[in-house]
C-alpha cells in the first residue's frame, strides 16, 4: 500500500507492506540511519522519533501508522550547519561514548526541553528513563541537557536584552 | 529482525467504521491502538491477526473529561494524557500513582487506556486501579451500547467480554467527595511489570471507612479484585491496624504464580503489604494529611 510521511520537512511516498515498522522505513527506505534499531522489544529506545511532535519508539509503531503524519528523527534535530543546543551539549559534555543511544536520547531531550526548559535532574532522569546507554554513560547525559537548558536560558536572555536599532 | 506476520491493514476513520470494519472481518481482526502491547505479541507470533483495523485516527475518544456524577476516560486516551490530567489529579491520584509506573515515558506518550485494559495482561496496572474504583466500561457494538463494571470485563488472562464485533469506547469512575486512592506497585527495575500492585479507594465517615475498594494486579486475584479485603474494612476504623488485616486478608485470597519474578509466597506477601501501604495512603490523602 501506498503512504505519505513528512520526515524532516519533506514528503516522501512509498509503496509498503504494511507489517513495515517505522524504524525500518526510516532506515532501509529512506536511507535515514540516524534513527537506530535495538532491542526490537520496546525496550532500549534507542529507536526514539518524533511522531506528531511527540517521542515514540519507532520498532512498535507501524510505518502505516505515520501515513500522512510528521516525523522528526536525529537528521532533522540541526537547523542547517547548525547544531540543536541538545547536541551541542552532547559534545560539550561528553554526553556520548559508543553513540548507539545517542540519537534517541536526543531527541527525548529536545522534546523534555521544548515542554520543560528548566528541567531539573530527576526530570530528566525519568524523561530518558525508557532508553538505556548501555555504556552507562547517564552521569554525562544528564550533564548534557542541562548544558543545553542553560545555554538555552542564556539564549533567551540576551535576544530579550537586545536593544532594537 | 523481529516484525509481524503478514497482515490486512484497515484504517478506521470513526467509531462505525470501526465495528463495520470488525463485523466484516469476524474475529480474525484486531483492533490497533497504541501497539504496544499487540505489536510485540505480533512479532513474536503470540498474536496472529488476520487484520488489523487501526483506530488511532479516532480522535474522538480521546478525552477525560467530567460529566455528570463521572469522570469519563476515552478508550484511545494515551496514558501520558491520564498522567498529566489535573481533574484525575484533583479526583483520582491512584491513576496518577498508577501512571507514574507503568512502562516509560515513551511508550505511555504511545499506548491507550483502552488498549490496556482490552489487552487484559494479568499484570497490567490500570486493570487493577480501575477494579479499585469500581469503574464502568461502556461497549459499543453496531447497535447497541452497553455498560459493564471493570470487575466484570476481563474474563480470564488476555480474555475479556468485548464481543469480535464490539469495542470499548470508554470508561467511566463515579465521582463521590470525602475521599482519595492510591496505588502501590513493586517492580524488579523502573518500567517493569509488576512483581505485584495493589490499588485503594477509600471513603471516610469521620474515622470510619464508608467505602472502599481494593484491586490486585500480576497476582492471580480474580477480576483483579480484593473483595474478600474490602468486605472486612467497609464499616470498620480507618486505623493502620485495619489496614494491616485488610493487606492480610488480601494477601491470603490472591493466587499468584512463581515465575521469574518471584516465589508464591514472596507475592502473596507483596500483595499484603502493598494493598495495606495503599489503604493508608489513601486515608492520609482522604484526610487531607498527604498529597
Amino acid at each position: 500500500m501506498q503512504i505519505t510521511v513528512n520526515v524532516n520537512g519533506d514528503d516522501y511516498t512509498r509503496e509498503i507492506s504494511p507489517r513495515l515498522l517505522l524504524v525500518h522505513f526510516l532506515r532501509d527506505e529512506l536511507g535515514l540511519t540516524g534513527t537506530h534499531w535495538g532491542c526490537d522489544t520496546s525496550n532500549c529506545g534507542v529507536c526514539a522519533v518524533w511522531l506528531d511532535g511527540t517521542p515514540v519508539k519507532s520498532c512498535t509503531v507501524l510505518a502505516v501508522m505515520a501515513d500522512g503524519r510528521r516525523v522528526r528523527t536525529v537528521e532533522g534535530l540541526a537547523n542547517g550547519d547548525q547544531l540543536d543546543p541538545v547536541q551541542q551539549g552532547f559534545i560539550a559534555c561528553h554526553g556520548l561514548q559508543c553513540g548507539f543511544c545517542t540519537p534517541g536520547m536526543m531527541l527525548t531531550a529536545r522534546a523534555l526541553l521544548d515542554s520543560n526548559p528548566d528541567p531539573t535532574e530527576t526530570e530528566i532522569r525519568e524523561a530518558i528513563s525508557g532508553q538505556i546507554c548501555r555504556c552507562t554513560g547517564y552521569e554525562n547525559i544528564v550533564r548534557s541537557v542541562r548544558w543545553a537548558a542553560e545555554h538555552e536560558a542564556d539564549a533567551r536572555t540576551a535576544a530579550s536584552q537586545e536593544v532594537p536599532a | 529482525m523481529q516484525v509481524p506476520a503478514h497482515f490486512e491493514y484497515e484504517k478506521a476513520t470513526s467509531v462505525a467504521h470501526a465495528l463495520s470494519l470488525l463485523a466484516q472481518w469476524g474475529s480474525e481482526a484486531r483492533l490497533v491502538a497504541g501497539g504496544h502491547s499487540l505489536l510485540p505479541m505480533m512479532k513474536l507470533r503470540l498474536a496472529r491477526p488476520e487484520a488489523l483495523i487501526d483506530i488511532n485516527d479516532l480522535d474522538e475518544l480521546a478525552y477525560v473529561r467530567l460529566e455528570g456524577p463521572d469522570l469519563r476516560i476515552g478508550a484511545m486516551t494515551r496514558h501520558v494524557q491520564l498522567f498529566e490530567s489535573p481533574l484525575v489529579a484533583e479526583h483520582y491520584p491512584i491513576f496518577v500513582d498508577a501512571e507514574r509506573v507503568i512502562a516509560d515515558p515513551l511508550v505511555r506518550n504511545r499506548g491507550t487506556i483502552g488498549g490496556s485494559l482490552c489487552q487484559a495482561d494479568p499484570s497490567e496496572d490500570l486493570s487493577a486501579a480501575f477494579a479499585a474504583v469500581d469503574a464502568i466500561a461502556v461497549i459499543q457494538g453496531a447497535d447497541s451500547t452497553r455498560t459493564v463494571p471493570v470487575r466484570e470485563f476481563h474474563t480470564g488472562p488476555y480474555e475479556t467480554v468485548v464481543g469480535p464485533a464490539e469495542m470499548l469506547v470508554e470508561v467511566r469512575v463515579p465521582v463521590r467527595p470525602g475521599g482519595s486512592s492510591a496505588y502501590e506497585k513493586i517492580e524488579r527495575r523502573v518500567g517493569d511489570w509488576a512483581v505485584a500492585a495493589a490499588g485503594a479507594a477509600m471513603w471516610l465517615d469521620g474515622d470510619a471507612v464508608s467505602q472502599v475498594g481494593i484491586g490486585l494486579t500480576a497476582v492471580g486475584a480474580a477480576h483483579f479484585h480484593a473483595a474478600e479485603a474490602e468486605d472486612f474494612l467497609r464499616g470498620q476504623a480507618a486505623t493502620d491496624a485495619n489496614f494491616a488485616e485488610a493487606g492480610r486478608i488480601a494477601g491470603q485470597n490472591c493466587v499468584p504464580s512463581a515465575d521469574q519474578r518471584g516465589p508464591v509466597d514472596y507475592k502473596r506477601h507483596l500483595a499484603g503489604e502493598l494493598t495495606t501501604r495503599a489503604l493508608r495512603r489513601a486515608a492520609g490523602r482522604a484526610r487531607g494529611l498527604e498529597a
